[in-house]
């Protein structure tokens, strides 16, 4: 529905652009069930990332800090992207396998992974 | 005809009020008051508007100067007699901080929202009560400034209020709700801040921070609470009869002034998260927790509200059913998101202690210790090892209420409630169907929503590190931000306490 606005057809500047990123698109990453980590994170990310690279460098130095990802394999996690279930290629850059601006990367890890 | 020399109070109301209107004769009253009817709103009869005051300018002046006269000998004698040193605890201020970075400049948008109205509203006698409003918001302003500017000598975070206001990421959440309202008509406007906040949500608002400082002997506020008490009420019966005014005016009105009521409703519930961490996490000493203020202020008080709104046809607000399931958990999320970035705050966060978990445990008995007390006791065995967990990564936040998307689904409280809309081949996601529902309504007016994490990622917040973030932000860092334990309040605190034991043992003891 439209806004009620003096204008009729009233538009205004969508800030989040994702040219307004240098070259980056931004990609929320979320791992289920350690909500010590209070709500997904925001990553600004080149489309062009190997999505070996989000899981051998940019989530390790994410999560870290929790003790109990030193027993984490992410080789058998479960991932789902944007809502669907995904089965991530190591090899693809995130742009390559359907990771867009603003997309939401969900991972679990523990038993319910492989449930 | 003489006229009579003295008038009678309704005499000098009318004269003052209605007597100052008149109809233009060489402008249309369409262009005077542009505002008017593009929200879709119908009213044939301004002069069936009754106000329930019948508050004169003059009678105005005299009575709130006789309340600034009492608040500033309470300020003054705080002042003189060190009354920092009367709080039950450094932690108390942290509720302070959150007000005067939060709240206080919501009543400066107040102050200048409502003489906006009293401009623009065709009918002289809500123009009127909107011009006394706007007074009052500038005097809350103001009091509230100087009352907590004592606290500004002593302790951190407090020193440059307006500044974080427009920048700090929890800050956005109040100012963006505000925002919001200021954006929208001045029907939308009414029906969101004088009925919907002030009317059905402000118990919340106001009776835990004020009660909040009185059990904690914040007397200074407490004064102020009081003085500004009587202008709430005014408010609070503004904004009933002024939706009770366009309900009546015309039955079209209804679905419309009912969709501002759910969306209002939400906006608010989502902004008094914050105040609900508050009262059930910052306050040493406790006055209810949570849970028994929405039943209290809400259930009970609001429902009987919207039973008797029913008979023009309006309902409860939607997703209230939400707002109860979600009672017993909303505030240990909003605390942990807080205890996550405290870092980027300017304020403290700190460990729950046992007392403190007790408490929650009573409070919360079908929530706390099963999901909360857990990821407490892990983050105190991590800050034992001096490994105080704090999240490196920026949250993802929502779109519409600007808060990290923290909350989970009704009824799995392991699950984020992640929510997605696409507009204009972008996707913008929020944190529940209530804040989703007032993106999909006006997605022209949220998808230019200034989300703070993702300034930073655009370059705009002072630079691409965090220190230089804060810096942007005003946080003076290590006094300002980061845990309670081993900050420069907590040193300054036990050395006062420390100060006012006696030296020698006295013989009571």
């Amino acid at each position: 529905m439209a806004t009620a606005s003096l204008q009729p057809g009233y538009t205004g500047p969508v800030r989040d652009r994702v040219e307004n990123f240098h070259g980056a698109q931004l990609v929320y990453v979320h791992w289920e069930e350690h909500l010590n980590f209070c709500s997904a994170i925001t990553l600004p990310l080149p489309p062009q990332t190997p999505f070996a690279a989000l899981t051998g460098e940019i989530l390790p130095s994410l999560y870290a800090v929790d003790p109990e990802w030193a027993d984490v394999d992410l080789s058998r996690a479960r991932w789902m992207l944007d809502g669907a279930d995904w089965t991530p290629d190591p090899a693809l850059s995130l742009a390559d396998q359907g990771v867009g601006h603003k997309s939401l990367i969900r991972f679990w890890t523990g038993p319910s992974a492989t449930a | 005809m003489t006229p009579p020399r003295k008038l009678s109070l309704k005499q000098k109301y009318g004269a003052y009020t209605r007597g100052l209107d008149w109809d233009p004769t060489y402008q249309k009253a369409d262009d005077i008051f542009p505002f008017a009817k593009y929200e879709g709103i119908k009213i044939h009869d301004w002069d069936a508007w009754e106000d329930p005051f019948k508050l004169t300018m003059d009678a105005y002046w005299k009575f709130q100067a006789e309340k600034e006269r009492k608040l500033y000998a309470v300020i003054d004698s705080m002042a003189q007699n060190n009354g920092q040193l009367g709080i039950t605890d450094a932690r108390y201020l942290n509720a302070v901080k959150l007000f005067i970075q939060g709240v206080t400049p919501l009543e400066y948008q107040a102050h200048r929202h409502f003489a906006h109205l009293a401009r623009h509203l065709p009918g002289a006698g809500l123009r009127v009560a909107a011009q006394m409003q706007s007074i009052d918001e500038l005097r809350h302003c103001q009091t509230q400034i100087h009352t907590i500017s004592h606290y500004n000598k002593y302790f951190d975070g407090i020193h440059d209020f307006t500044h974080m206001h427009d920048r700090l990421w929890y800050l956005s959440v109040p100012k963006s709700f505000f925002d919001d309202a200021t954006s929208a008509g001045p029907f939308e406007f009414m029906t969101a801040i004088s009925f919907a906040f002030e009317y059905v949500l402000t118990n919340l608002l106001f009776v835990p921070f004020m009660s909040g400082a009185a059990y904690n002997g914040d007397m200074a506020t407490v004064t102020f609470g009081f003085s500004a008490q009587s202008d709430e009420s005014r408010h609070m019966t503004l904004g009933l009869e002024a939706v009770r005014f366009l309900l009546e005016q015309d039955e079209a009105n209804v679905p419309i002034v009912q969709g501002w009521i759910d969306k209002w409703f939400w906006r608010g519930y989502r902004l008094l998260s914050l105040v609900g961490m508050m009262m059930d996490y910052m306050l040493p000493k406790k006055v209810m927790s949570w849970g028994e203020a929405w039943e209290t202020y809400y259930e009970q008080a609001g429902g009987a509200l919207f039973a008797d709104l029913a008979r023009y046809g309006i309902r409860e607000p939607k997703y209230a059913d939400v707002a109860k399931a979600e009672k017993g958990h909303m505030t240990h999320q909003a605390w942990g998101v807080f205890y996550n970035y405290t870092h980027a705050a300017g304020m403290h966060t700190w460990d729950i202690d046992e007392a403190h978990m007790a408490w929650l445990r009573e409070k919360y008995p079908d929530t706390f210790a099963q999901h909360y007390e857990p990821r407490y006791r892990k983050w105190r065995e991590q800050a034992e090892e001096g490994k105080r967990f704090y999240n490196d990564g920026l949250p993802q936040l929502c779109q519409v209420c600007q808060i990290p998307m923290a909350f989970t689904e009704v009824g799995d409280p392991n699950t984020i409630s992640f929510r997605v809309s696409e507009h204009g081949g972008d996707k913008f996601h929020t944190c529940s169907d209530g804040c989703k529902d007032i993106f999909d309504h006006e997605p022209e007016k949220y998808a230019q929503a200034w989300l703070p994490v993702h300034q930073i990622f655009q370059g705009n917040c002072g630079g691409a590190t965090l220190p230089e973030v804060l810096d942007w932000y005003h946080i003076n860092q290590g006094a300002d931000n980061m845990d309670y334990a081993g900050s420069p309040e907590e040193e300054q605190w036990n050395r006062w306490m420390e100060g006012r034991r006696p030296a020698f043992p006295v013989a009571a003891e």
